[in-house]
C-alpha cells in the first residue's frame, strides 16, 4: 500500500529538481498563510459575498489585474531563469528538458495569462465607465469569463509542480507536442488550460461588443465614442473570430493525443505542418487583439495629458478597425521557411508591410495630438511617451522580418525574440502599464505614488534596451532561440551577459512597483474630486472609486470628449443643451442592478476538475467534472430571482457619502 | 435604464424587424425543397460526371444558404446598422480566407503518401 502511494506520487509530482523543489514548498507555505490569514481575520464570507460571487464588472476587473499581476511575476521568473542560464556559455543550470519547459510557460503565461487577463481587467473597468452605463450587457457571462480564465489558468501553473510543465514551445507545434514526441500530461495541461479560458476569453468578446454597441448612453453615437472604447470594439471583434480557431485547432491537437487520430501525424494521411498553418490564423490575430487596446489607451493619455481632442479621430478609428481586419491576412509571414513557395511568401511579406501603414497613421496622430498641446508628464505619460519611440524601432524590425527572403536569415533567431519582446513589452505591457497608472484612482479611489512610479519607469526602460537591443546583435551573429549552452568560441557571452544584467533591471523595476503599491496603499491618500488628471470622457465624472451602480442618473452625451466639453462650457459660463440638463435634473428613480451569483466560480471549478480528470485521464473525475458543469447550468437555468433594485433613498445617501468627501 | 431602453424601442414602428407574409414563408419553403431534390436528383440518377455533381452540390448548398437568410432569418428586414450583415458578411469572408488559405498554402507542403 505504501509502495504504491509512493509509486504514484513520484509519478504525479514533479521530483528531482531542487528549483521545482523549493517552489513546491513555497507554493505550500503561501497557501497555508492564506488559509491562515483569512480564517484569523474572519474572512472566508467576505472573500466570497463580495469577490467570488461578484458580477460588478469593476471587482472582475480588480480580479482579473491581480491575477494578471501574480502571472507578470512567475512569467518573470522564468524568464529571469533563462536569462541566468544564458549569461555562461557551457553551464547546467537549468538542464535541457528542465530549460524547454520554463521557454514554454514562460510564452503561454505572459502571452494568454498576463496580457490577456491585464486587458480584461482594464476593459471591464473602464468600458461601461466610458459609454454611461451601469454594467456590462451579460454581468453573470462577464463573471463566468473571469473564473473560466482563472480556472484554466490554475490547471496550466499546476503542471509545473504536478505532473510536469509543458515542453514544447508556447504554440506546441506537433509532432514534438503529439503523443510521440510529448508523452507525459504536460502537453495535455497545455492544452486543457489553455481551452478553459479559452471560452472564458471568447464570452468576453461576444460581451464587449454587445455591451459598446447596444449600452451607449444616450446621444452618444459611434463616432463620437471614446477611442479606448473603439480599441475595444475592434480587439473583440478580432476575439470573436479568432478565439474559435484557436478552441478547433487545440482540439483537434487534443483529438489525436487522446484517441490516436492523426490530424498532425505523418502517418494515417496527417501533416503537422497544417497546425502550424491553423494556429497561426489565431496566433497572429492574437497579437493585435492584445495590442489595439493599448493603442487605445495611448490615444487617451495622449489626448488627456496635451489637453487637446486626439489629432485625426476619424483616422484612428479607421486605422484600429482595418488593422482587426487586415489581421487575419498575415498569418503565413510566422513560417516563411516552410517552404510554401514564392507566391505564398510574396502574397503574405505585402500583407505584412501594408499593415504597418495603419500603425504608422496612428504614431502620427498620437505625435500631432502632442503638437502645441498643453503638455504634462505624470506617469502614465511618461510610459506612453516611451511607447513611442520603442514601439516603432520594434515596428521597423517587424518589417525588415517581413521581407520573405531576408527571414530565411532571420527565422527563429534572436533577432526574432529581440522584434516581438520590443513590440509586446513596448507596445503591451508599456500600453496597459499607462493604464493601469491612469485609471488607478478611478479603480480604487487614491493615486500611485509618482516618484516610485519615474523610478520603476527608468528601470523598465533602460533595462528594456539593455535587455534586447544586444539581441538584435546575437540573431544576427547567429543565436537561435530555444537552446539551453552555447559555446564558448561562438563569440555570444558578453552580449549574453548585457542582455541578462538588462532583465534583471527589468525585475528591480517590477520590484519598484510591488513597493509603489505597498507604499500609496500605507500612506493612503483618498482622491476626492473623482477628476484625478482634468480628464475628457465620461468615467471622470463620477465619484472614485464609482459607486456599484456607477451613474445615478444615466447622462445624455452630445460631444466627442463630452465630459472635457462639459467642464469647458461651465468655465465658460454656458447653459448645457437642453437635453443635457433635463438629464441631470431628472428624479432619482431606483436602479436596476444584477444580483450576485456562486454558479460562475463553481461551474468553472468543474471544468478545473474536468479538464484535470482529462489530463490524467481518470474517467471518474472526467464524469464528476463534466456533470458538475451540468448541473451548474440547470442551477442557473431554473435561477429567477437574478435582478434586484437599488431602492433611491439608498442611492441619494451613496451619492451624498461620495460627493460630501470634496 | 432597462425600462428606460424598452420605452424607446417600443415606440419604433415594427420593432425586431417584423416578420414575413404568408406568401414569403411559402416561396422560401419551396425554393428550398427544389434546391434539395435537385443535387438528390442528380446524384441518385448519376446524371453527371463526378466534377460536374460536386459543383452542382456546392452552387445548391450556396444558394440554399442564400434563401434561408433572406426568407427564414430576415436578413433584409434589419435595421439600420445592419450588425448582423455586417458580421455575417466578415464572417464568411474570414472563413473563405481560413478555408482558401490553407488550401492555397498547404498545396506546397502536401505530403506524399
Amino acid at each position: 500500500m505504501w509502495d504504491k502511494i509512493k509509486d504514484f506520487s513520484s509519478e504525479f509530482f514533479v521530483t528531482g529538481d531542487p528549483l521545482i523543489l523549493g517552489a513546491q514548498v513555497s507554493i505550500a507555505i503561501t497557501m497555508v498563510a492564506i488559509v491562515f490569514i483569512l480564517t484569523y481575520f474572519k474572512k472566508w464570507r467576505w472573500l466570497w459575498t463580495e469577490w467570488l460571487t461578484s458580477v460588478d464588472h469593476k471587482k472582475i476587473g480588480i480580479m482579473y489585474i491581480i491575477a494578471s499581476i501574480l502571472m507578470l511575476f512567475r512569467g518573470g521568473v522564468d524568464a529571469l531563469l533563462m536569462r541566468m542560464q544564458l549569461a555562461v556559455p557551457q553551464v547546467e543550470f537549468l538542464n535541457a528538458e528542465h530549460y524547454n519547459a520554463i521557454f514554454t510557460t514562460h510564452g503561454v503565461i505572459m502571452i494568454l495569462f498576463m496580457a490577456m487577463p491585464l486587458m480584461f481587467g482594464l476593459f471591464n473597468i473602464v468600458v461601461p465607465l466610458q459609454i454611461g452605463a451601469r454594467d456590462v450587457a451579460f454581468p453573470f457571462l462577464n463573471s463566468l469569463s473571469f473564473w473560466m480564465f482563472f480556472f484554466g489558468a490554475m490547471l496550466f501553473n499546476v503542471s509545473f509542480v504536478i505532473g510536469g510543465s509543458p515542453d514544447a514551445g508556447w504554440l506546441a507545434y506537433p509532432p514534438l507536442s503529439g503523443l510521440s514526441g510529448s508523452p507525459g500530461v504536460g502537453q495535455d495541461f497545455y492544452i486543457w488550460g489553455i481551452q478553459i479560458s479559452g471560452i472564458g476569453s471568447l464570452a468576453t468578446g461576444i460581451n464587449f461588443i454587445v455591451t459598446i454597441l447596444k449600452m451607449r448612453a444616450p446621444g452618444m453615437k459611434l463616432m463620437k465614442m471614446p477611442m479606448f472604447t473603439w480599441s475595444v470594439l475592434s480587439s473583440c471583434t478580432t476575439i470573436i473570430f479568432a478565439f474559435p480557431i484557436l478552441t478547433v485547432t487545440l482540439f483537434l491537437l487534443f483529438i489525436d493525443r487522446y484517441l490516436g487520430a492523426h490530424f498532425f501525424t505523418l502517418d494515417g494521411g496527417g501533416n503537422p505542418m497544417m497546425y502550424i498553418n491553423l494556429i497561426w490564423m489565431w496566433g497572429h490575430p492574437e497579437v493585435y487583439i492584445v495590442i489595439l487596446p493599448a493603442f487605445g489607451i495611448f490615444s487617451e493619455i495622449v489626448s488627456a495629458f496635451s489637453k487637446k481632442k486626439l489629432f485625426g479621430y476619424k483616422s484612428m478609428v479607421f486605422a484600429l478597425m482595418s488593422i482587426s481586419f487586415f489581421s487575419f491576412f498575415t498569418w503565413a509571414h510566422h513560417f516563411f521557411t516552410m517552404g510554401s513557395g514564392a507566391n505564398v511568401n510574396a502574397f503574405f511579406a505585402v500583407t505584412t508591410m501594408l499593415i504597418a501603414i495603419p500603425t504608422g497613421v496612428k504614431v502620427f496622430n498620437w505625435l500631432f495630438t502632442m503638437y502645441r498641446g498643453k503638455l504634462s508628464f505624470p506617469t502614465p505619460m511618461m510610459w506612453t511617451i516611451a511607447f513611442i519611440p520603442c514601439f516603432v524601432i520594434g515596428g521597423m524590425t517587424g518589417v525588415l522580418l517581413s521581407v520573405a527572403p531576408a527571414d530565411f536569415q532571420f527565422h527563429n533567431s534572436y533577432f526574432l525574440i529581440a522584434h516581438f519582446h520590443q513590440v509586446l513589452i513596448g507596445g503591451v505591457v508599456f500600453g496597459y502599464f499607462a493604464g493601469l497608472y491612469y485609471w488607478w484612482p478611478k479603480m480604487f479611489g487614491f493615486k500611485l505614488h509618482e516618484g516610485l512610479g519615474k523610478w520603476a519607469f527608468w528601470f523598465w526602460n533602460i533595462g528594456f534596451y539593455v535587455c534586447f537591443m544586444p539581441q538584435y546583435a546575437l540573431g544576427l551573429m547567429g543565436m537561435t532561440r530555444r537552446f539551453n549552452e552555447y559555446n564558448f568560441d561562438m563569440g555570444w557571452q558578453p552580449l549574453n551577459v548585457v542582455s541578462t544584467v538588462g532583465g534583471f533591471l527589468m525585475g528591480i523595476a517590477f520590484l519598484f512597483q510591488v513597493w509603489q503599491i505597498a507604499h500609496s496603499i500605507k500612506f493612503y491618500k483618498k482622491e476626492k474630486t473623482g477628476d484625478t488628471w482634468d480628464g475628457r470622457t465620461l468615467e471622470w465624472s463620477i465619484p472614485s472609486p464609482a459607486p456599484m451602480y456607477n451613474f445615478a442618473r444615466i447622462p445624455v452625451v452630445t460631444e466627442q470628449d463630452d465630459w472635457w466639453e462639459k467642464k469647458q462650457r461651465r468655465l465658460r459660463g454656458e447653459a448645457d443643451p437642453p437635453e443635457v440638463a433635463q438629464a441631470e435634473q431628472a428624479p432619482l428613480e431606483p436602479i436596476h442592478m444584477p444580483r450576485n451569483s456562486g454558479v460562475p466560480f463553481v461551474m468553472s471549478s468543474f471544468w478545473f476538475i474536468a479538464g484535470f480528470g482529462f489530463v490524467w485521464d481518470w474517467k471518474w473525475m472526467i464524469v464528476l467534472g463534466l456533470g458538475g458543469v451540468i448541473v451548474s447550468m440547470l442551477v442557473r437555468s431554473f435561477t429567477y430571482n437574478t435582478d434586484y433594485y437599488i431602492p433611491v433613498e439608498e442611492v441619494e445617501r451613496t451619492e451624498a457619502a461620495a460627493r460630501g468627501a470634496h | 435604464m432597462a425600462n428606460h431602453n424598452a420605452h424607446t424601442e417600443h415606440g419604433d414602428h415594427g420593432h425586431e424587424g417584423g416578420h414575413g407574409s404568408m406568401k414569403s414563408y411559402v416561396i422560401g419553403f419551396l425554393l428550398s425543397i427544389v434546391l434539395t431534390i435537385i443535387p438528390l436528383v442528380a446524384v441518385m440518377n448519376g446524371m453527371f460526371s463526378k466534377q460536374v455533381t460536386t459543383v452542382l452540390i456546392l452552387v445548391m448548398a450556396i444558394l440554399q444558404f442564400a434563401v434561408q437568410l433572406l426568407f427564414f432569418m430576415h436578413i433584409r428586414d434589419e435595421k439600420k446598422p445592419r450588425y448582423n450583415l455586417i458580421s455575417l458578411i466578415f464572417g464568411l469572408v474570414i472563413m473563405l480566407t481560413i478555408v482558401a488559405g490553407s488550401i492555397w498554402i498547404m498545396t506546397y507542403n502536401a505530403v506524399a503518401t
